[in-house]
Parts: structure tokens; sequence; C-alpha cells
């Protein structure tokens, strides 16, 4: 029970991510028809953010001190960051908050990257294949990546969580079970906490908003929102923006728990495309509620019990249920009739 | 009618002709007239750095091409000397080898088998390259030096850890400086005795690869004959990324020891989370859990950050070594580059130097030459004690070095502390335990 418990929960932190990840990817495919290989490279882009603010907050005064030489000759460089010799303790406090922190600065520079990403490129290939789409978005994503690497090197950048989100939660203990069975890290369960707030924004933002209502609407028939004199596509520039914020808040989070490199958005675009399709393509519930099950199915997977039935199944289990998902239901879970079917 | 011509003076003039002919081989061997792949003809000579630029090891890369170039400054005279000043064998004078000036053309291995065949037959065939090195990735190491040994070239493999590069997938044109799995296990074993007992319960998670079956195959055995139990070797994606699926049902499963066989990045991140649930401070049937990363890289610790604090694994070599080669190699490298060199900086410059030093003792660039000068070679004074270039299968034996993550780094390079310096004695096996034949040297012509 414990075990069942522990995998449970560890698919719905996983599933967080790949939901997250796998919205954005939906929420631009229903609204601007764009398959975005380059949505990866968002969730890393956010992960970065997360290491540029710490970087800046640990800029730091180098002083030479001749007493000391390193293996090499040199004297030793003293390094103490600016913040915490101008702020003391508060400085330090910041530095350790950097990760939270981060999401502050993540939102409008996500923003930023999303609407400059839609306008200056993503927008001229509106009205082409979608393979032609395809092949330019991983073309970006593939220059985002080496971009980063060239700044930031290819080795992972470690970036850990407050001191106090650092230890484990007696979730068995919480629930009514015998205490130490199921204990599980803090920050993993806030990230699945995050994960489900941002996911219920979005949706709120597009089901309260008027703003969400003429997005809804375009999603169904954006010829006629056009027709009533709406600019579709100036509101759809900034649906954009949002869904590289989800990316990037989904990253800046993810970094205590994955080291970020230059990679990391690579590794994810994969599995979530495989969501999307699992879900329906444009269906926000769909990739949604297929993110978290492919996260515990995935989880499952990979049990000792599991594997030793049929080896090697975690790593082809997520391909096994998309593929019997699109034999029983061609749109996926929760499909939309017509779209990607012309 | 029939005319006999047979006459004294064309008895003479034929043996003389048939000794010239019989002879004349043994004179091309050594004036080295007979042909091989790439023989130099002008004033230098080209060595090919084949090292993954690009991709997760991009890092370790680059340092295996800072290591490269300042081996060959001093090659060429250039330079403080670097390990040249403290090398036991002098042939080299710093004026290149063979009287020629080194020059090198570089790779990109993208630690892809093919795309690290494509860059060495790239160097080899355009670029008349006469010797292979460099790499991260025992994969990669295997599939080049398969190439190499086709091609004729000398392949001298950089960082690749698993025993099936000298063992079963060993060439005759293939030698290796780094250790393997093997010398890990019996290296690692003896510490792990005194630090945790030997009644004890490991957890493998090993990366699903040839070098991560290696590794796990030679710490099984080694703790196993301490009396450990081995409860389950779980085999991992390689770049799983996110390993929590698989460390969860270590939680608990009784299991007391977790060894992570996983390199770079996959050790970086399992280690991590595994810390992040809370193995390290775990307590099991009364015991401390402890958890085990068999091969290290200072480079890759520094990804890990304060969680490689106390962690037991085992390293080619480590910049705070205190002898004099070690020493002297840490202020050429840090004083030209401002930080000091990793493992993988270290081995690709000795082989760098080996390589260059055979083919000056051989008077030749001849791959079987260059091979019979490194075969059984001793040196000293690189930077890991007595040292032998076994003949048996191209392997070197040396003392291994066991680290563990530091508790109060002093830099950010100051991750590990060496813990112990294993004994060659301790870590040699017999050349034909690990299965594979060298076969015949190729020349390549």
């Amino acid at each position: 029970m414990d075990a069942i418990l522990l995998q449970i929960l560890n698919g719905l932190d996983k599933g967080g991510a790949y939901a997250l990840i796998a919205l954005g990817l939906t929420i631009i495919f229903g609204t601007l028809g764009v398959v975005n290989f380059a949505h990866g490279a968002l969730f890393m882009l956010g992960a970065f953010v997360a290491v540029s603010v710490k970087a800046l907050l640990s800029l730091d005064k180098v002083t030479l001190d001749p007493t000391q030489t390193t293996a090499w000759g040199a004297p030793m460089e003293i390094r103490v960051p600016y913040i915490e010799a101008w702020l003391g303790d508060f400085g330090a406090t910041l530095l350790e908050y950097s990760v939270p922190l981060s999401i502050l600065v993540a939102i409008p520079f996500m923003l930023l990257i999303g609407i400059a990403m839609e306008r200056g490129l993503i927008r001229f290939f509106y009205k082409r294949p979608h393979a032609e789409q395809i092949l330019v978005t991983f073309g970006l994503a593939i220059v985002i990546q080496e971009i980063i690497k060239s700044m930031y090197g290819a080795n992972p950048i470690p970036q850990p969580a407050p001191e106090v989100a650092k230890g484990m939660i007696d979730f068995g203990r919480m629930i009514g079970l015998d205490a130490g069975g199921v204990v599980y890290p803090a920050w993993r369960l806030i990230y699945f906490l995050f994960s489900a707030l941002i996911i219920a924004l979005v949706f709120a933002f597009l089901q309260f908003t008027t703003f969400g209502m003429v997005v809804r609407a375009g999603m169904a028939d954006r010829e006629t929102v056009g027709l009533l004199g709406i600019d579709i596509d100036r509101k759809f520039t900034i649906v954009f923006g949002i869904a590289a914020v989800v990316a990037g808040l989904a990253g800046v989070m993810y970094t205590p728990i994955l080291s970020p490199d230059y990679h990391m958005g690579m590794d994810f675009l994969v599995l979530s495309f495989v969501v999307v399709v699992v879900g329906g393509m444009g269906s926000l519930g769909g990739a949604v509620a297929a993110g978290f099950l492919l996260g515990i199915v995935q989880s499952f997977a990979s049990m000792n019990e599991v594997k030793n039935i049929i080896p090697g199944i975690d790593q082809v289990i997520i391909y096994l249920i998309a593929m019997i998902v699109l034999l029983v239901r061609p749109r996926g879970l929760m499909g939309r009739k017509g779209v990607m079917e012309s | 009618m029939s005319k006999n011509n047979l006459t004294r003076r064309g008895v003479l003039k034929g043996t003389a002709a048939a000794g010239v002919t019989l002879t004349a081989p043994t004179i091309f061997t050594k004036s080295w007239a007979a042909g091989y792949r790439n023989e130099p003809k002008g004033d230098t000579v080209t060595l090919g750095f084949n090292v993954p630029q690009t991709g997760a090891y991009a890092d370790e890369g680059a340092d295996e091409l800072r290591a490269y170039e300042l081996a060959v400054e001093h090659i060429n005279g250039e330079g403080d000397g670097g390990m040249l000043q403290t090398f036991s064998s002098k042939a080299l004078e710093g004026k290149g080898v063979n009287g020629k000036k080194v020059v090198f053309v570089t790779g990109d291995t993208q630690t892809k088998s093919d795309a690290a065949r494509a860059s060495a037959k790239r160097m080899i065939e355009k670029d008349g390259a006469v010797m292979i090195t460099g790499g991260s990735s025992s994969g990669v190491a295997i599939a080049v030096q398969g190439l190499c040994q086709d091609a004729g070239v000398i392949f001298m493999a950089g960082l690749t850890h698993s025993n099936d590069t000298t063992g079963k997938d060993r060439r005759a044109n293939g030698f290796r400086h780094f250790f393997n799995t093997e010398m890990s296990g019996a290296a690692l074993g003896p510490v792990l005795k005194n630090a945790f007992g030997n009644e004890r319960t490991a957890y493998h998670l090993t990366a699903d690869y040839t070098w991560g079956w290696s590794q796990e195959g030679s710490i099984k055995k080694y703790t196993e004959k301490l009396g450990w139990k081995t409860s389950a070797a779980v085999r991992t994606p390689l770049g799983a990324g996110d390993f929590s699926q698989y460390i969860t049902p270590v939680l608990n499963s009784g299991a007391d020891v977790l060894v992570l066989n996983h390199y770079g990045r996959d050790m970086v991140n399992s280690l991590t989370q595994a810390v992040q649930f809370g193995l390290r401070d775990k307590s099991v049937n009364g015991k401390d859990f402890a958890i085990v990363v068999p091969l290290y890289s200072r480079l890759m610790a520094q990804g890990a950050g304060e969680n490689v604090k106390g962690i037991f694994g085992s390293t080619n070599w480590h910049w705070s070594l205190q002898d004099e080669g070690s020493k002297a190699f840490v202020k050429s490298f840090g004083t030209k580059y401002g930080f000091p060199p990793s493992q993988a900086a270290h081995t690709t410059y000795c082989q760098a130097l080996l390589y260059a030093d055979a083919a000056q003792r051989a008077g030749t660039f001849m791959p079987s030459e260059v091979g019979k000068a490194l075969e059984g070679f001793k040196f000293d004074g690189l930077g890991n004690g007595p040292t032998e270039y076994r003949a048996g299968d191209h392997q070197c034996f040396k003392d291994v070095l066991v680290v563990k993550g530091k508790e109060n780094p002093s830099s950010k390079f100051d991750v590990l502390e060496v813990v112990e310096v294993t004994p060659r004695a301790q870590v040699e096996y017999p050349d034909t335990m690990l299965g594979g034949e060298l076969g015949p040297y190729n020349n390549g012509a």
C-alpha cells in the first residue's frame, strides 16, 4: 500500500510538469493551429531564468588574498556576494529563496519572449503546412539550446530549494496511515500543488474573463470572431505569451528537482507531445488529464514488481498507451472533432 | 641440344642479388621506408583529437581539448614543459617527435558512436592523422577503436571506464590509460567495508548500456565478496532526467546502501534526487543509509553541488594530488586556463605524451612499432605513481584513487577529497580475465 501511494505521489509531481507543458502546447495549437516544437525550449528557458536570478544575486566582490595561493600559484580569490555584504542576513535569505523569487522575473520575461517569438517568427507560418511549422520551431529550439549552452556550458547547474522546503513530509501520517510509511520530499509536493494552481488559474482565465471568452470563441471559429470586428490575431499573440509563461513557470519550479542544463527541454518535449496526442489535440482538459495519467502510469511501470514481469516496460509504457488510445479513440481521450483532420 | 650457361660469375651475381632481395625487408623495416597509413612526409605530423564538442559531455570534451593543446605545446618545446619535466622517460626533448613538429586537427564525437566514427574517419582520410585520441564514453571509445584498427592508425582512448574497451573489445591498435570498472570495484570494496561494515544490503540503479552493466557487475562482485547482499539491480534508461520513480521503491526496500552506476548528467540527477528523497540522512535497521557513486568526475560532481558531501566513489586522478607530476600539470594547466584540470584532461594529456614518447623511442609513427614501444612500457612522473602499459591487453595499471565528497569545500573546484590511494597490486587482474583478443597490428598499408 505504501509503495503504491508513493508511486501515485511520484506520478502526480511528474505529471504536473507534463500537464503544464502540454497545456501550453494545446493552447498554442488550439488558438493558432501551430505545432510548436520550441515549447520544450521555453520550459528550459524558464529554468534558466532561475539560474540567472541566482547568478545575479550571487554576483560577488572578489578580493585577492596574497597570503594564500591556488594550486597553480596564483593568489587565492576571496568571494563575498554583494547582496550579503550590503544586506547581511536578509541578503542571504534572498539568495536562499532565489528559486521562488525567480517566478517574479520569469512572468514578464517569458511573456516578452513568447510575444517576440510569435510576432518575429511563428506568425509567418500560420498558413504553412504543419511539417514546415515543426521544422521551423524545432530549428528555433536548437538555436535557443545552443545559445544557452554557449552562455552556461553543458553541465547541469544545481538550484537548491529553500531550506524550509528541503526536507521530507510524512504524507502517510497526514492521511491517517502509519507514520514513516509514505514519506515524500516537500518540494515535490509543493511542485504538484503549484502546477495544480497554475492549471486552475489558466482555466479560470479562459472561462471567467472576457478575454478568455473571446479566445475560446476564436478557438472554435476564428473567422466568425474576426468578422465581428475583434482583432483575434492580437489576442492570440497574448495567448502565445501566456503559454510561454506557463512553460517558463513549470521550468522555474522544476529546477530543485532536476538541475537545469541546456538539453532539459528536449527531454520533456517528446513526452509532452505524446501527452497532447493522448489527451486529444486542442483539448485543454485532455492535456491536463493525460499529463497526470501518464505520469502515474510511468511511475507504476518503473516498480520492480512490474519490471520483473515485463522487463523494460518502464521505457515504453507511455508510447504503448499512446498507441492503444489512438487505436481505440483516434482523437485522443477528449479530442475535438475536426482538429488536425483536414 | 642444350646449353648450360651456369658460370662462376653468374653464380656470384645471383647470390649477391638474392642476398640483397632477402635482406631488403629488414633494411626497409629499419629505415621505415615501408609505407604505413598517413606516414608523414613533410616536417609536421598530424594528430587527431576526437572529443565531444557538442552534447551532454561538451564541457568534459572542452577540458580534454585544453589538455591536448597543452600537451602539443609541451611536446613542441613551448610553455613550461608541464609533466615532460617529471616524466621518467626522457626521449622527448621538446623538439616535436622524430624531428617533426606536432600539429593537430579536431573532431566532434557528439558522444554518439556514428558521429565519432565519422569524425575520426574524416581526420584519418582527409587530414592525414596518424593517431586518433579522446572521447568521454565507452560506447564511443569501442566504436572508434574498431575503426582505427581497420584504418591502420593508433587509437589512444580518452575517458572510457568500461571493462570492455580493453576486455572483450580490445584491439591491437588501441591503448587505454584510464582505469576501468574492475579496478573501481577492487579499490572501493575494502574502503566500503571499513566505512559501512560487511553486513549491508545494496540496491543498484544502473545506466542501461555497456558501461553501466560493467560497473554494476564489478561493484556487485566485490561487495558480495565482503558479505553484502544485493536486494535489486534496476536498469534505468540513459538520460532519464527524473529518476524519482526508480528511487521511491528504494525507500521501503529494506536496502541500506544505494549504488548509483550512473555517470555524467545521469549521476548528477540521480544523486541529487536520492538526496532529495532523504536517503543520505535515512536510517535502516539501525544503520545509517549510504549512497555510493562508483565513478566520480569532479567536473560533473560540481553539478550535484552540496549533494556529493560524504558520498564515496573512485576516480582516475585528482588535481589535489601532491606528487611532482600532478603538481607540474596543475601548475601548467591552471596558469594557462585559470582553473584546475579534470581527470578527463589528465588522462588525455598523458595519452598524448605517451604516444609521442613511444613514437620517439620507436623512431617511427608506424602503428606496430609505436605499439611495441608502448607494450610493457613502465613509467613514472605522470601523476599516478609507477605505471605500466600492460602488453597483454593494452591497459595501464597504476594506483586507483578512492574519493569522497568534501564536507567543507574551499572553492567550487574543491569538491572531492582523496581518502585512499589503492595500490596497483590490489587492482590488478590477469590479462585473460575479461576475455577478448588483441589480434595483429594493422599498419594500414
